[in-house]
């Protein structure tokens, strides 16, 4: 407890490397948000977390009843196919979605006690991580009863996963900062998320868009992280070398852009919330 | 920027830099409005591309240069709108100044505003982790300390109901023992002394008064003239950002009582 802390609003100031430093610092706080998220979703409900795993589950048997006749040519084990995707999809859109309004919830925080401030979307990324995590249970089963073949590609899963959680946590920061400044912006991403749902093969087999447009695929980062999580797990190889090195530069450039402008931007919240 | 009656009083006021708990010095904070409200960012780019984005500047403090001795009860006096809250969120490190330097030695404990840093749905149990953790204070610290402050939130049979079962007294209190478990090296109190029932206020005031005893340092914001004369040793008087008076208690009460009539 003698630790004395000093505060020196005019010591040398590099707003990202502070939140860094103060993020370890409160690494406490962040665990117990990540808990509490998790408790208070799910707090009313009888189910509760099950509709964590429940949610993936019944979209793949919607989808799989849809799509299974149509795509039926081009795709084996449809549901494996369906189930990997929409995981990946679920993490990308419901971490970033749900950081914007994390930080409304820490708003009224921020402005009456310091707390470093990317913990809220740090925290939502955490929460998404462990619903991540459950809902692989589902999807191993389905592989299994689909006798779906496994590999030692199934080692690459959690670099997969350590680049998709990077790249979304850039965004959510990046979203979470601009949502502050401006309300419009939680419904425009709204739309964005569901227009790049349907621009990513995430329950088409990419092979059904004209070859005229493939090309774009690789510029689309969605395409890439998925690919890197569904390529082991679906087809049992580790994604192509151009696949892993574009992947790897999306996840850190939007992690680098995402914290430099949020961090930038931190001091400013507490003004505008 | 210093008007006559601070120059006046402000003989009292030689700091050491070696024994201030808080300086401030010139300290100033502008919020900047937009002049017509932009809330989208559609708008925004709109008129950014137009260049026609006007903002109206408001400086909530103005050069302001107060040093706070270390242990004493220093209290911030003035109007609604005087910046007294500003002056608090600058030293809790919740806004930086636009200018000037703000410096505080030690660990700094806010009292926060009723239900802030609370989550509805958790118990109070899982509350008192929560708010400690954004307090700053480690898990394992707290569950040596939870009986304490449950003790003493008087809240024992409450605890693991959820929060929104309780009255926003009781959030008070329980706010209150989180915040205080321990001795804070800075304390930073915002009128909360008036919540709760006269029981809890007079064990609240008498623990705020115990850290003083023990060489806290005390920020006290508050309306109630009779109060920063009879706890605080110094008091400060903003108006409109500025300060207009520093010195001993009586003084700078008397005088801005007489400033307002």
């Amino acid at each position: 407890m003698s630790e004395l802390v000093t505060y020196d609003s005019a010591a040398a100031h590099s707003p990202s490397l502070t939140e860094l430093v103060e993020l370890f610092r409160y690494r406490e706080l962040l665990s117990l948000l990540v808990v509490t998220i998790i408790k208070t979703r799910y707090k009313r409900s009888t189910l509760g977390a099950l509709w964590t795993l429940l949610n993936p589950l019944l979209n793949m048997v919607v989808m799989t009843i849809a799509f299974s006749s149509i795509f039926r040519f081009s795709i084996t084990r449809y549901p494996v196919y369906v189930l990997s995707g929409l995981i990946f999809w679920n993490f990308f859109a419901q971490t970033t979605t749900y950081a914007m309004s994390a930080i409304v919830w820490g708003g009224s925080l921020i402005k009456r006690v310091y707390v470093p401030r990317t913990v809220f979307a740090v925290a939502t990324v955490g929460n998404g991580l462990v619903n991540l995590g459950l809902s692989l249970v589902p999807l191993a089963l389905i592989m299994l009863a689909l006798k779906q073949p496994v590999t030692l590609a199934v080692l690459f899963v959690p670099v997969a996963v350590l680049l998709v959680a990077m790249f979304s946590l850039g965004v959510a920061l990046l979203m979470s900062a601009l949502a502050v400044l401006f309300v419009d912006v939680v419904d425009m991403y709204q739309i964005i998320v569901q227009a790049s749902f349907f621009l990513t093969p995430v329950m088409y087999p990419q092979e059904i868009l004209p070859a005229k447009f493939i090309w774009y695929l690789s510029f689309n980062p969605l395409y890439l992280l998925l690919e890197l999580f569904r390529s082991p797990l679906y087809l049992g190889v580790l994604p192509s070398f151009e696949t892993i090195v574009g992947g790897t530069l999306c996840a850190v450039g939007s992690l680098l852009l995402g914290w430099w402008f949020f961090s930038r931007e931190a001091d400013e919240l507490a003004y505008r919330i | 920027m210093s008007s006559p009656t601070a120059s006046r009083l402000q003989t009292a006021d030689s700091v050491a830099a070696v024994e201030a708990a808080i300086r401030l010095e010139n300290v100033s904070v502008r919020y900047r409005v937009p002049r017509e409200r932009i809330a989208t960012f559609k708008e925004y780019a709109i008129r950014r591309l137009r260049r026609k984005i006007v903002f109206d500047e408001f400086w909530a403090l103005r050069s302001v240069s107060i040093g706070v001795r270390s242990g004493e009860v220093f209290g911030v006096i003035g109007r609604n709108g005087a910046g007294k809250s500003t002056l608090l969120k600058v030293v809790a490190r919740v806004l930086r100044p636009t200018e000037g330097r703000v410096r505080v030695v030690g660990r700094v404990a806010p009292l926060l505003e009723l239900g802030a840093g609370f989550d509805w749905e958790l118990t109070g149990r899982e509350n008192v982790y929560l708010n400690g953790a954004i307090l700053g204070f480690k898990k394992r610290d707290l569950s040596t300390r939870f009986s304490r402050i449950i003790e003493f939130s008087g809240l024992r049979e409450f605890a693991d109901a959820p929060l929104r079962t309780y009255s926003s007294g009781m959030i008070a209190r329980l706010g209150f023992a989180v915040a205080t478990d321990v001795q804070p090296d800075v304390l930073l109190v915002d009128e909360v002394l008036a919540v709760g029932d006269a029981e809890f206020h007079r064990k609240s005031t008498d623990r705020i008064l115990g850290f003083s005893a023990s060489g806290a340092t005390i920020v006290l914001v508050t309306h109630d003239l009779p109060v920063a004369r009879a706890l605080c040793q110094r008091v400060a008087w903003l108006e409109r950002g500025q300060l207009m008076a520093l010195g001993a208690a009586d003084e700078v009460v008397s005088v801005y009582e007489e400033s307002s009539g």
